[in-house]
């Protein structure tokens, strides 16, 4: 469904990403996960064409992203990113409903595909007519993904969706993210710097490091399997992290 | 010609001579002396059965030479050492002959003189004159106790205090720069014992002053002539005919007591104009007539510029977001013409071309069109600032959620953009327009209308009720501009960005 062949990118001078080669596929959901500031976002960025590769190619269903199927491409994608980049003028509804507006959708549609959208997120009805800043960060995320929801697209990309959350409420929403995430069937792409939530969602894993795949496979795999010393130590200082907070001791 | 007969001929001549052409437009400076000169020549005008217009109070000599020059105006009175050393201050000329071959070289007339020379005088206390024999600037030399007090103006200028006291040998050191104004009262008072005026100032009959005699003949003379274009010899020369007529007729005493009734009994400069004419004076405005049409003629320059600047900075704001190159060179040049005083401004737009009805020059000359443009281009720095600043704040999230979105960049702009950065952008144009009603009280150096004209009036009289005719209307339409913006502010601000104010 969505490939990078060979892909480099530079930024500000640094090469940022280093001969990416990566298919996605279709109807599964695909974790990127590695330390900030490896190139997780710039790999989402440059499916959406918000940042063009320097050498190599970008594939939608095939087709290389052009800046003449850019506009299809973002259609068929939702994408949320970190706070959600809810627009603060639009209430919940608008931010939801903007594209659908915007491509001349009725009312009745509209109305029902929100309806739809409001089960699926379990977003409360009453809060449609409130202002991004009137919501909590979790509601925000939900609305974000309403929003990108709206269209059903074919790809889902999510860019540490849940990074800014309370834990409680992150808890919560990993588990309807995934809920959603096998409903809907879609092709996603979710970016986390935590390999407990990766694991929690991911069918496949990739790991990244300094711009390059470093392995790719199911938390097994990178488990049991590191392909380089980076991978084991990788899984080793966040399974530590995540017991220390499980027995609650100090770090 | 006597007076008693131009009196005749101007209540006789009221025949249709040049009904047809276009009107004679008279100008005069904003000093009381040129308002009158320039009533008088309107009316005499009048009576000779052209149409005349007098555009009075214009700003300067630049101003009113380039008007003249320009076409926009076709006469004025001038004084011809104002003549040779500021308009032709290149050529050198001494002799009123010279003056005269050197304006017609640029199509431009020059009367016979009036009959009284405008210059600058010594004036002191009649009891200080009689008590030390002082009829002349020289017998000055024997009293080095004086204590002299002058305009700023006389302190500096070339034939100030510095050159006189060099021509004239003069010991006095008690010498001290000041205000005309206090100056008269200073003198008035004792507080000084001597102090520069012009000869035909009203103050001097009011105060009695005595003059010195210029024995050494330092100052030049600045004999009152009229200017006027050529080409009226052409187009009205019954005008031209009365306007020779009036050389010789207005000496000293009679310009002094013409500018006492104005500056100091208060009386109208058409009223004062009429009689000396022996024509019936013009009928006059209510208060609340004039009010209204200055408010009238204020709110016009300073809407028409605004919505102007709007139409133009608030794209060139988005242009300047968008490509940081040509935003530089746009709020560059858009800074460089803020920061244009504004007379100089006024001066830089005359010539500008623009297109007039027949019989006008194709140029912005004096008036309004010079005022809303000035107006216009002081507006563009705030609004192209702050739309510029309000689209710059909009976070990468934001714009790259929208992009994500599939919305182009038009849309974009409209529907998230222009939104985000509405209360920045409203900013700006609540600056601007806030500046503009303020500006536009300048408008009236270029006879523009508005509140500036009462003031400049006031300031030219010395009366306190006029200026504040002007300046309260002024300043409270200053501020229910504000006023008016914060309530725009609710409609125009976005519910979901007022909410995260705090508070
Ligand atoms: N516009 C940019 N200009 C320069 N450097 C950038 C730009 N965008 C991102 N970077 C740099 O690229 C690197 C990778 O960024 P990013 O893809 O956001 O990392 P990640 O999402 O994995 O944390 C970081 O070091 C970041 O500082
Ligand atoms: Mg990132």
């Amino acid at each position: 469904m969505l490939r990078f062949d060979g892909v480099h990118k530079s930024l500000g001078g640094d090469e940022i990403i280093r001969g990416v080669d990566l298919a996605i596929e279709a109807g599964r959901t695909t974790v990127l996960i590695g330390p900030s500031g490896c190139g997780k976002s710039t790999l989402l960025r440059m499916l959406l064409r918000l940042l063009t590769p320097d050498a190599g190619r970008v594939l939608f269903d095939g087709e290389p992203i052009t800046e003449r199927t850019m506009r299809a491409v973002r259609l068929r994608t939702g994408y949320v990113i970190q706070d959600g980049g809810l627009f603060p003028h639009l209430t919940a509804r608008a931010n939801a409903a903007l594209m659908a507006r915007h491509l001349g959708w009725d009312r009745d549609r509209i109305a029902a595909r929100l309806d739809e959208l409001l089960s699926l997120t379990a977003f409360p009805r009453d809060g449609l007519d409130r202002y991004p800043v009137q919501l909590s960060g979790g509601q925000r995320q939900r609305v974000a993904l309403m929003r990108a929801l709206m269209l059903d697209p074919d790809v889902l990309l999510l860019d540490e969706p849940l990074a800014a959350l309370d834990p409680m409420i992150r808890f919560d929403l990993q588990r309807d993210l995934r809920a959603i995430f096998r409903e809907l069937g879609k092709t996603t792409v979710l970016v986390t710097h935590d390999l407990g939530e990766a694991a929690w969602f991911g069918d496949r894993i990739v790991l990244l490091r300094d711009g390059r795949i470093v392995q790719s496979g199911s938390i097994r795999d990178l488990t049991e399997q590191p392909a380089e010393p980076f991978v084991r130590r990788f899984v080793t200082a966040q399974r530590s992290h995540a017991v220390d907070a499980a027995t609650g001791s100090e770090e | 010609m006597s007076l008693a007969s131009l009196a005749i001929c101007a209540a006789l001549a009221a025949g249709p001579a040049a009904g047809d052409g276009p009107p004679i437009v008279v100008g005069s400076k904003a000093f009381t002396e040129s308002v009158i000169l320039g009533e008088i020549v309107t009316q005499l005008a009048a009576s000779r059965g052209a149409e005349a217009h007098h555009r009075r109070e214009i700003g300067g000599t630049r101003i009113l030479f380039s008007a003249l020059e320009l076409g926009e105006i076709d006469v004025y009175p001038e004084y011809t050492g104002t003549i040779a050393r500021e308009i032709l201050s290149g050529e050198n000329l001494t002799s009123n002959d010279e003056i005269r071959a050197a304006l017609a070289r640029r199509g431009i007339m020059m009367t016979a003189p009036l009959g009284f020379n405008n210059t600058y005088v010594i004036g002191v206390r009649p009891g200080t004159a009689d008590e030390l024999g002082l009829v002349a600037i020289s017998d000055l030399r024997g009293h080095p106790e004086l204590r002299f007090g002058f305009t700023n103006e006389f302190m500096n200028r070339g034939d100030g205090w510095p050159s006189l006291r060099r021509r004239y040998g003069l010991p006095q050191t008690d010498v001290g720069g000041l205000d005309h104004d206090l100056a008269l009262r200073a003198l008035a008072n004792g507080s000084i014992d001597a102090t520069d005026l012009y000869s035909t100032d009203a103050d001097i009959a009011h105060y009695g002053f005595r003059l010195l005699t210029d024995d050494l003949e330092h100052f030049r003379r600045y004999d009152a002539v009229l200017l006027y274009r050529q080409e009226l010899l052409r187009r009205a020369p019954e005008v031209v005919e009365a306007l020779a007529d009036l050389g010789g007729t207005i000496d000293g005493p009679r310009m002094i007591e013409l500018n006492r009734r104005v500056k100091i009994e208060q009386q109208t400069e058409a009223a004062v104009a009429a009689a000396f004419l022996g024509v019936r004076a013009p009928a006059q405005e209510t208060f609340v007539q004039r009010q209204t049409r200055l408010l009238g003629e204020h709110l016009y320059l300073v809407v028409v510029s605004l919505v102007l600047a709007i139409a133009v900075a608030v794209p060139l704001g988005i242009v300047a977001a968008r490509r940081p190159r040509a935003g530089q060179v746009i709020l560059a040049v858009v800074g460089i013409i803020f920061t244009i005083p504004a007379l100089a401004l006024l001066v830089l737009l005359m010539p500008v071309p623009w297109p007039r009805e027949p019989g006008r020059p194709d140029i912005l000359g004096i008036g309004r069109e010079t005022a809303i443009a000035a107006l216009f281009l002081y507006s563009l720095l705030p609004i192209v600032r702050n739309t510029h600043a309000g689209l710059k704040s909009i976070d990468l999230a934001t714009r790259e959620s929208a992009a994500a979105l599939g919305l182009s960049a038009w849309s974009t702009l409209i529907r998230i953009e222009m939104p985000l950065a509405a209360r920045t952008i409203l900013a700006g144009i609540k600056t601007a327009a806030v500046i503009n009603v303020g500006f536009a009280t300048l408008a009236a150096f270029i006879r523009a209308g508005g509140y500036g004209q009462p003031i400049l009036t006031g300031l030219r009289l010395n009366r306190l009720d006029l200026i504040l005719e002007g300046a309260v209307p002024a300043a409270i339409l200053a501020v229910l501009t504000q006023v008016l913006f914060e309530l725009a502010e609710r409609a125009v601000v976005p519910r979901g960005l007022r909410l995260q104010l705090p508070g």
